[in-house]
């Protein structure tokens, strides 16, 4: 499965390293491909993680209590191909990344089989300064955010600079709120499928359910949900429930 | 173009940058495109200079501490900060960023602060404006600053409690940039200190460099000569530091000392020591010097002094310290306290606890007897007197 400018529908799941459990990640994101998630991001925890909402921030403090850490994550992804064949990135703030060595990091992701990573406060020009060579040389896409407020030239930078898929966020907020899709939030959807865009788009932030989900798909090639999976995972017997979970989505 | 100030990509050698997710990228790159041309902007500076003469009582004296020069054996200046309406260096940068937010058009403001003494400055600029006003504190820093936060709910503003992580200044600053990316139109964050994405280092510090350059006129009048020998100022994210050493530091011939909180001791795992102890890393937008764990988590860190307890350092500085520029030490709680009343006892002047750690390193220095020493005293001590008479059983 690739996620192409043909893709329609998709379905990928945000959940964050090491929570519950330390060992959680491979079974969660095994459980996850075999109910029908299309692709997978898998968070790495950070100390700071000012885009993030109460609830994924709260995963993060538990998953770095439990002993989580980026070089421990490629060390349980080792086996990651044997089990899941579904795209897989990795989404984290810059800081954990810059300490493993960008380098390491693009390298470590090709040897497990990892897509590509999203790093939202890695910006465009840093990127293109100092990473870009490095990412490419290892084949590991780094996926970047448009906003509502990203401007017509910022987008088509970004089209150039993708190689995979571009993360469109449903309105200009931090994770855990609800998508609203206001005549506004339709406008500007549509104005980015107008766009005609080089790369295939999918839309995170906002979205928990079946009606968001559809509202979203409707315009680009898939949608994100986050908060809402690892509100489950707070749960007991959350791997018994992850069927029924992708189903109430996906339909 | 200073070496040692910002260029135009907002690096200062290979610190700063502005490390956001997209989403604060307008905010952003709207103050990027416009802060120098609004600074330069003749009504504005007309305005800004106005305001720190009748309202915040600018120049602030350059005092020359007699009694403390005595005890140490240099001419030891106090470049009285403390004197400034709201008790602080902090107002000078509130007083340009509320200028410079109403002539971006913006409604509403926000801050973070430590201590108190940012939000105070910023709840005050928005009162003096009518702007509303959102002021996020660490939980435990609200406790520890119970006057400061009853200041600014008089001056209108709302303070809302960080409750995440340390629940001190850094997870303020996480709190108020998600306000500030879920409300990206009609509002202005006024950073307190000379961290965050460009161009806030070089902004803020732009705002504070009045203290060095006052210092310069005032030194000249009183010595005869523009720059002392070395000047010295407290660091936390660094902002009144940045003011004091800003006009100074092209003249290589004087000597910069900049002072951190060891807290219990550099080695004693609760401490904000960051140069001594951290590594190159990003945080809250900008590429500086970070205590970290191998990791790259942030660790959190200790002072008495709410001022200086934050786990970085502003890129600026963190350029001066690693192109050895700047001599950065630093000086632990107890060496602070008893700095702070060794001056309250000598001058009558009791220094709030920030800047006593500058006061602190005195006592490590040696002088041949003639040298001109200026120390910034960012704060006045009334909003530590808690903490005093904890400390000394008053």
């Amino acid at each position: 499965m690739q996620v192409t400018k043909h893709s329609n529908g998709l379905l990928s799941i945000y959940f964050t390293a090491g929570y519950p459990t330390l060992d959680s990640t491979v079974t969660i994101a095994k459980a996850l491909e075999e109910a029908g998630a299309d692709f997978l991001e898998i968070g790495f925890p950070y100390s700071d993680p000012v885009a993030d909402g109460p609830t994924i921030q709260h995963s993060s403090e538990e998953a770095l209590k439990n002993g989580m850490t980026l070089a421990l994550l490629f060390e349980q992804l080792k086996d990651l191909r044997q089990h899941v064949s579904i795209p897989v990135y990795l989404m984290g703030y810059f800081n954990p990344v810059l300490q493993y060595g960008v380098e390491n990091f693009c390298k470590s992701c090709k040897e497990v089989g990892v897509n590509g990573s999203i790093i939202p406060d890695l910006p465009m020009y840093e990127y293109e300064e100092l990473y870009q060579s490095i990412f490419e040389e290892n084949g590991i896409s780094n996926i970047f955010l448009v906003t509502p407020q990203t401007s017509e030239s910022r987008i088509r930078k970004i089209d150039d600079l993708t190689t995979n898929f571009i993360y469109l966020l449903s309105s200009n907020a931090i994770t855990g709120g609800n998508l609203e899709v206001k005549d506004q939030a339709e406008a500007y959807f549509k104005r980015i499928k107008d766009m005609d865009l080089k790369n295939p788009f999918i839309i995170g932030f906002g979205i928990s359910n079946k009606e968001t989900f559809g509202k979203a798909t409707k315009y680009a090639n898939g949608a994100i949900v986050g908060t809402a999976f690892v509100k489950l995972l707070a749960e007991e017997n959350y791997l018994t429930k992850i069927p029924d979970f992708i189903k109430s989505i996906k339909g | 173009m200073s070496k040692y100030q910002v260029d135009s990509k907002g690096y200062y050698g290979p610190f700063g940058g502005a490390y956001i997710p997209e989403m604060l990228y307008p905010n952003v790159e709207e103050l990027q495109n416009q802060y120098l041309q609004i600074m330069d902007d003749p009504s504005f500076k007309e305005e800004f200079e106005q305001l720190l003469k009748d309202y915040v009582g600018r120049p602030s004296p350059l005092y020359h501490a007699k009694r403390l020069s005595d005890k140490y054996g240099a001419k030891i200046f106090l470049k009285r900060e403390d004197l400034n309406h709201t008790g602080a260096h902090k107002i000078n940068n509130t007083i340009g960023q509320i200028l410079l937010a109403q002539k971006l058009g913006k409604k509403r403001i926000i801050a973070e602060t430590g201590a108190g003494q940012h939000g105070v400055a910023t709840a005050t600029v928005c009162a003096l404006k009518g702007l509303e006003c959102v002021v996020y504190m660490g939980a435990i820093d609200i406790e520890r600053q119970a006057p400061n936060v009853a200041r600014m709910k008089m001056m209108g503003a709302t303070v809302v409690p960080a409750t995440s992580g340390s629940q001190t200044l850094k997870d303020a600053t996480n709190e108020a940039l998600r306000d500030w990316i879920n409300n990206p139109v009609d509002t202005h964050y006024i950073i307190g200190s000379v961290v965050g994405p460009h161009p806030y280092p070089d902004m803020v510090a732009r705002f504070q460099s009045i203290i060095s350059a006052e210092t310069r006129k005032q030194l000249l009048e009183k010595t005869g000569k523009e720059t002392p020998d070395i000047v010295m100022a407290c660091v936390g994210g660094g902002s009144n530091a940045a003011g004091m050493f800003y006009n100074f530091l092209d003249d290589e011939e004087v000597k910069i000392i900049a002072v951190e909180a060891a807290g219990h001791g550099v080695d004693s795992g609760e401490t904000a020591a960051t140069t001594a102890l951290g590594r190159e890393g990003v945080l809250h937008g900008s590429r500086q010097i970070l205590m970290q764990t191998e990791d790259g988590q942030v660790i959190e860190p200790y002072s008495i002094s709410a001022g200086l307890d934050y786990p970085g350092i502003g890129p600026q500085h963190a350029w001066l310290f690693k192109s050895g520029r700047g001599e950065y030490v630093s000086a632990t709680d107890d060496e602070a306290m008893q700095a702070g009343l060794r001056l309250t006892k000598l001058e009558g002047i009791i220094p709030a606890i920030e800047s006593s750690h500058a006061l602190a390193h005195l006592e490590k220095m040696k002088f041949k007897g003639d040298e001109t020493v200026v120390i910034c005293l960012s704060g006045r001590g009334d909003k530590d007197l808690d903490n005093y008479m904890k400390y000394f059983n008053l």
